[in-house]
C-alpha cells in the first residue's frame, strides 16, 4: 500500500463485508502519533479468527487464498514504532486501531484522504460511515446519514454528490490547517 | 477568505439536481442508469482501484453522464486488478480487467457512451479459486 488512505479504504471495506450498518472512521493527529481507528457494528470475530487475521495466508474469502489487508497495515504501523490492535466480539462488531509514528521516516503519506472518504461515504450501499478528523480542539466530522438527509430523494451515489463531498472535505480540512505530511 | 463548502451548499446542489427531470425519474429506477462497480479489496486497492474510481467519478461528473459508481469486494480476478463491472441499462454486466485511468477513459468513451466493446473484458465463465463466488 502506497499511502494511508489505501489502508483506510481497505479496512473500511472489511467492515462493509462484515455486514456493518454503521462504521466510525476516526483519524487523530497528535504531536508524535497519527492514529486511525475503524469501529463497526458488523458480525465480529471469535477469538480464534482474531488470532488468524494477521496471518497473510488466512482469509474468510473463497475467491482467493491470501488475506493481506491486516498484515500490511500491521507491518506499516510497526515499521513506524507504532502498533495495531484489534478488538472484536461476535454479534457486536470490531474495532481496529492503527497507531503510526507521525514523524517517523517510514510513515507512508496520507494520500488523498478527501476523495477516499467521499468515495467510501457514497460508494457503499446501506452503510452509514461516520468520518472524523481530530487534532486537539480542531475537529471535522461528517456522516453518510447527514448527506442522505440533505439529499432526500436524490441518489447520493451520483458522481456529482461524490465530487461535492470530496471538495467539501478538502476545504474543511484546509480551513482547519490540517495537513498530514 | 473564500467560503468553505458546507451541507447547506449540498442542499442547494440537490435543488439544482432535482430540477433535472430526467435525473429524478432515473433516481427512482437506478436500473435505468449506468452502473459501475469498482472491485475494492486489498488486491484492487494495492493496484490502484481507488485512483481509478476517483477518475471515473470525475469524468462521469465532467461529462454529465447519469451513472452510479459504487464499490464492491474482490471478484476473484486478483491477477487482473483493478477490475470494474459496468452495467449499461438493459444489458448484462461486463467486467473489465487491468483498468487504469487511460483504460477507464476508453471504457467511458466507447462502451458507456457508444456501446462498443473494448479490449480487456474478463469472460463470465472465468473460474475463480473455488468457483463459488462470495459477495
Amino acid at each position: 500500500m502506497k499511502d494511508l488512505s489505501m489502508h483506510i479504504m481497505d479496512i473500511v471495506q472489511n467492515s462493509v463485508r462484515a455486514k456493518a450498518a454503521n462504521v466510525e472512521l476516526s483519524i487523530v493527529i497528535e504531536e508524535q502519533w497519527l492514529t486511525i481507528s475503524v469501529k463497526d457494528d458488523g458480525t465480529g470475530m471469535d477469538e480464534e479468527t482474531l488470532k488468524s487475521v494477521s496471518d497473510p495466508f488466512y482469509t474468510s474469502r473463497t475467491t482467493r487464498k491470501v488475506g493481506m489487508g491486516i498484515p500490511l497495515i500491521l507491518q506499516n504501523a510497526e515499521l513506524t514504532d507504532g502498533q495495531m490492535t484489534l478488538e472484536s466480539k461476535i454479534g457486536e462488531g470490531t474495532i481496529l486501531t492503527a497507531k503510526f509514528g507521525r514523524l517517523h521516516i517510514d510513515r507512508p503519506p496520507m494520500g488523498d484522504l478527501a476523495s477516499t472518504a467521499a468515495m467510501m461515504m457514497t460508494g457503499n450501499d446501506g452503510v452509514n460511515l461516520q468520518f472524523e478528523v481530530k487534532r486537539g480542539e480542531d475537529e471535522f466530522a461528517i456522516s453518510t446519514n447527514e448527506v442522505k438527509e440533505v439529499m432526500g430523494d436524490v441518489d447520493i451515489r451520483l458522481p456529482k454528490v461524490t465530487s461535492f463531498l470530496k471538495e467539501m472535505i478538502e476545504e474543511n480540512l484546509k480551513e482547519l490547517k490540517i495537513e498530514f505530511d | 477568505m473564500s467560503k468553505v463548502k458546507s451541507l447547506a451548499d449540498l442542499r442547494k446542489m440537490r435543488e439544482e439536481l432535482q430540477t433535472k427531470v430526467s435525473l429524478r425519474e432515473k433516481s427512482d429506477n437506478p436500473e435505468k442508469m449506468v452502473q459501475v462497480k469498482v472491485s475494492m479489496a486489498t488486491c484492487g486497492i494495492a493496484s490502484g482501484a481507488k485512483e481509478v474510481m476517483n477518475h471515473m467519478i470525475e469524468e462521469m461528473d465532467r461529462q454529465a453522464i447519469d451513472a452510479i459508481v459504487t464499490q464492491t469486494g474482490c471478484m476473484g480476478y486478483c491477477h487482473a486488478e483493478p477490475t470494474i463491472e459496468v452495467t449499461l441499462p438493459g444489458n448484462d454486466p461486463v467486467v473489465f480487467g487491468h483498468v487504469d485511468n487511460k483504460k477507464a477513459d476508453e471504457i467511458i468513451e466507447k462502451y458507456v457512451i457508444r456501446g462498443e466493446l473494448v479490449d480487456g473484458i474478463i469472460p463470465v465463465n472465468y473460474e475463480t479459486v473455488k468457483e463459488n463466488k462470495n459477495e
